[in-house]
């Protein structure tokens, strides 16, 4: 797939190039057959692109790659003024002390339950606004609605957060109205019972426009005799939207819940840090929030480095798992 | 993915879809589409002004509480939303020196030396990687790629910070998230998309790999590196997470961890701080701060909405 498009955009008539580009499909032809230069002679010739990633290949490097390998603290007793050459190793030590740490199961109870609400409460809100905005005759009215509900998307979490509290805070505006009116809806945003209702709501303000985009192009790519057709049939717009509308955009939906199952056990870092304080964090303690507390703050390194990795290990596994289960219903799934 | 590639779905979701000329009704309506009850109708009009109001209503009131005088907020109970004496008595303060101004130029240098370094280095491995038969080209490409799959932590990417030096720096707030994969894969592949025989007569011509970046591919992509750099400028200026967590130093604080520390941690911004003695009412001050650490969004957001569809989800799709 990846490089179908572009080919057709490219010379009709082969014209030799490099002997060795093997990476289009013309090239693949031509390649075969022939001797490809020697290694020192292709990196002498490439120099200049190597030095272009050179910048790029040092930062995957160092603040990607390092990183990930640095994951070995996970199993070590890990002192820093030791760093992780000297650490000893302790071998599975740091895990075992984590799932015996009733906070870190609390911290896990939390991101389950956060997951769940958002999966029921916001996944599906950008579908129905996509629904609603394809509804939309005007191109003019669609636009402009487009451009107010994107518009969130961009701005940060402090921002958001401010601007919920500034809201529905306790002297917020709209609590301040209601207690006029004789409703008290108290403080929302200190509130634990509600907090994991509030934070969704936040996420579907800040991002439910934006999400709509990946299903408006994939419901604009329905072909339109379908619906003309279902039409002539009798099948009113809710018929309509329920038989061919939603299966067609099936793919995309599944592709979404799949990252967003592989996500599971992450769920708004910066949004939950900015917010745990207030709410305390019986409620708000999610696991990337555990791993910064008790790794940066209490300097609790290995352990919080196993829970951290722990909650990637699981991530990757469950992206995998599910990709094999959409092939399984015959779906495309993510990636073959 | 599904049928079609995306950038087709997504040009038919702009323009409509391609060679069907189908006869419309006056309104745009379909023929086979039935009349729309006004019923229907209204309950859509009320779903998209409810929709509008919930998304812009805090923006007013911030800005509304953040010009109000002092009598107007006691009289409406903290906040504003039409301000009937507006002063911009709440800006001149935050604004006169002291730590929000500090703070607000701490991240507009964030901002920009970022977003030049970030977009230099994008270009330069996207085009390394996007010429066809170049040697190393997959391996570095298959680098870029695998940080969609893994993540390496925060402890392990903090650490690895402080190996190298970085805590309490400003470099700390650029270096670690220098580059994006998703942005050198939109990149690459407008790279891609540009016609092969342009890259070959200019090498006839005998142009470097320089020359042709610099004359060539660059001057091409003027709108995909609008998107990609107002992305970085974006992500810069919104960054919160990393001065929390590399920064002790309270005068290296972005605009971001300053509103954060008085409108959400409620830190009362005192006189001393805004270097000033008669201050405007401490919600307006807020508001105020609210207001700087939005502007620049809204500065860029036409840009950004004229682009992002045209320029980065469909060269998103192809790479």
């Amino acid at each position: 797939m990846a490089d179908a498009p572009v080919s057709s955009v490219r010379s009709p008539v082969p014209q030799p190039r490099d002997p060795d580009d093997a990476d289009s499909p013309a090239g693949k032809k031509r390649a075969q057959g022939r001797i490809r230069q020697p290694l020192r002679y292709r990196l002498k010739r490439d120099k200049a692109l190597l030095l272009f990633c050179l910048p790029g290949v040092l930062y995957f490097v160092l603040f990607f790659y390092l990183p990930l390998a640095g994951n070995v603290i996970a199993f070590q007793d890990y002192q820093p003024f030791l760093g992780f050459k000297q650490s000893p190793f302790v071998g599975l030590a740091n895990f075992t002390a984590l799932l015996a740490e009733p906070e870190f199961w609390s911290a896990v109870s939390n991101t389950l339950q956060i997951t769940a609400i958002q999966l029921l409460l916001y996944f599906p809100a950008p579908i129905a606004l996509a629904l609603l905005l394809n509804s939309l005759i005007s191109e003019k009215i669609k636009r402009f609605i487009q451009t107010i509900v994107y518009l969130p998307h961009f701005l940060s979490w402090v921002v958001v957060v401010a601007m919920f509290k500034q809201v529905l805070g306790g002297a917020g505006s709209v609590t301040t109205l209601l207690m006029e009116h004789g409703v008290n809806i108290g403080n929302v945003m200190t509130d634990p019972g509600t907090f994991k209702l509030l934070i969704t709501a936040q996420a579907i303000w800040k991002d439910c426009g934006w999400g709509t985009i990946i299903f408006l192009a994939s419901i604009a790519s329905i072909d339109m005799g379908q619906y003309e057709s279902a039409a002539m049939d009798g099948a009113g717009w809710l018929r309509r939207i329920w038989h061919i509308t939603l299966p067609g955009i099936r793919p995309v939906i599944l592709m979404l819940l799949i990252l967003r199952l592989g996500d599971i056990l992450s769920v708004g870092f910066e949004q939950i840090i900015l917010q745990r304080d207030a709410v305390g964090k019986d409620a708000a303690e999610v696991m990337d929030t555990y791993v910064y507390y008790h790794g940066v703050i209490d300097g609790d390194w290995g352990m919080s480095t196993a829970a951290g990795l722990m909650k990637g290990v699981i991530g990757f596994a469950l992206i995998l798992a599910a990709n094999k289960l959409a092939h399984r219903f015959g779906e495309q799934g993510v990636y073959r | 993915m599904s049928q079609q590639p995306l950038a087709t779905r997504l040009r038919t979701a702009r323009f409509g879809p391609r060679g069907t000329t189908r006869s419309r009704t006056a309104s745009g309506r379909p023929p086979w589409m039935e009349r729309p009850h006004w019923y229907g109708q209204g309950a859509k009009a009320v779903a998209l002004i409810v929709l509008t109001v919930i998304v812009l209503y805090p923006f007013v009131l911030a800005v509304g509480t953040s010009l109000a005088s002092r009598e107007e907020l006691n009289a409406n109970g903290g906040y504003v939303l039409l301000p009937k004496h507006p002063t911009l008595e709440a800006y001149r303060v935050i604004l006169s020196g002291g730590v929000v101004t500090q703070a607000a130029v701490v991240s507009i240098f964030i901002t920009l030396i970022g977003t030049a370094l970030s977009l230099a280095c994008t270009v330069m491995i996207a085009y390394g990687t996007s010429r066809p038969g170049t040697v190393l080209g997959k391996p570095i490409l298959l680098m870029v790629l695998g940080t969609f799959l893994f993540a390496p932590g925060i402890i392990p990417t903090y650490l690895a910070v402080q190996q190298f030096k970085l805590l309490d720096t400003y470099a700390s707030l650029i270096l670690p998230v220098l580059l994006n994969a998703f942005n050198i894969v939109v990149v690459r592949s407008f790279f891609q998309s540009i016609p092969e025989e342009l890259y070959d007569a200019a090498r006839i011509d005998g142009a470097g790999e320089v020359t042709v970046l610099f004359r060539i591919v660059l001057p091409l992509s003027k709108a995909v590196l609008a998107v990609v750099g107002l992305f970085y400028a974006v992500g810069y200026w919104n960054s919160f997470f990393n001065a929390v967590l590399y920064l002790n130093d309270s005068g290296k604080f972005p605009i971001q961890v300053i509103l954060r520390s008085y409108v959400l941690n409620g830190q009362s911004i005192n006189a001393q701080a805004m270097g000033v003695h008669a201050i405007p009412p401490a919600t307006s001050l807020q508001m105020a701060v609210l207001i700087i650490a939005i502007v620049p969004i809204f500065c860029v957001y036409p840009f950004l909405q004229k682009f992002f569809v045209k320029g980065v989800l469909t060269g998103a799709i192809k790479g």
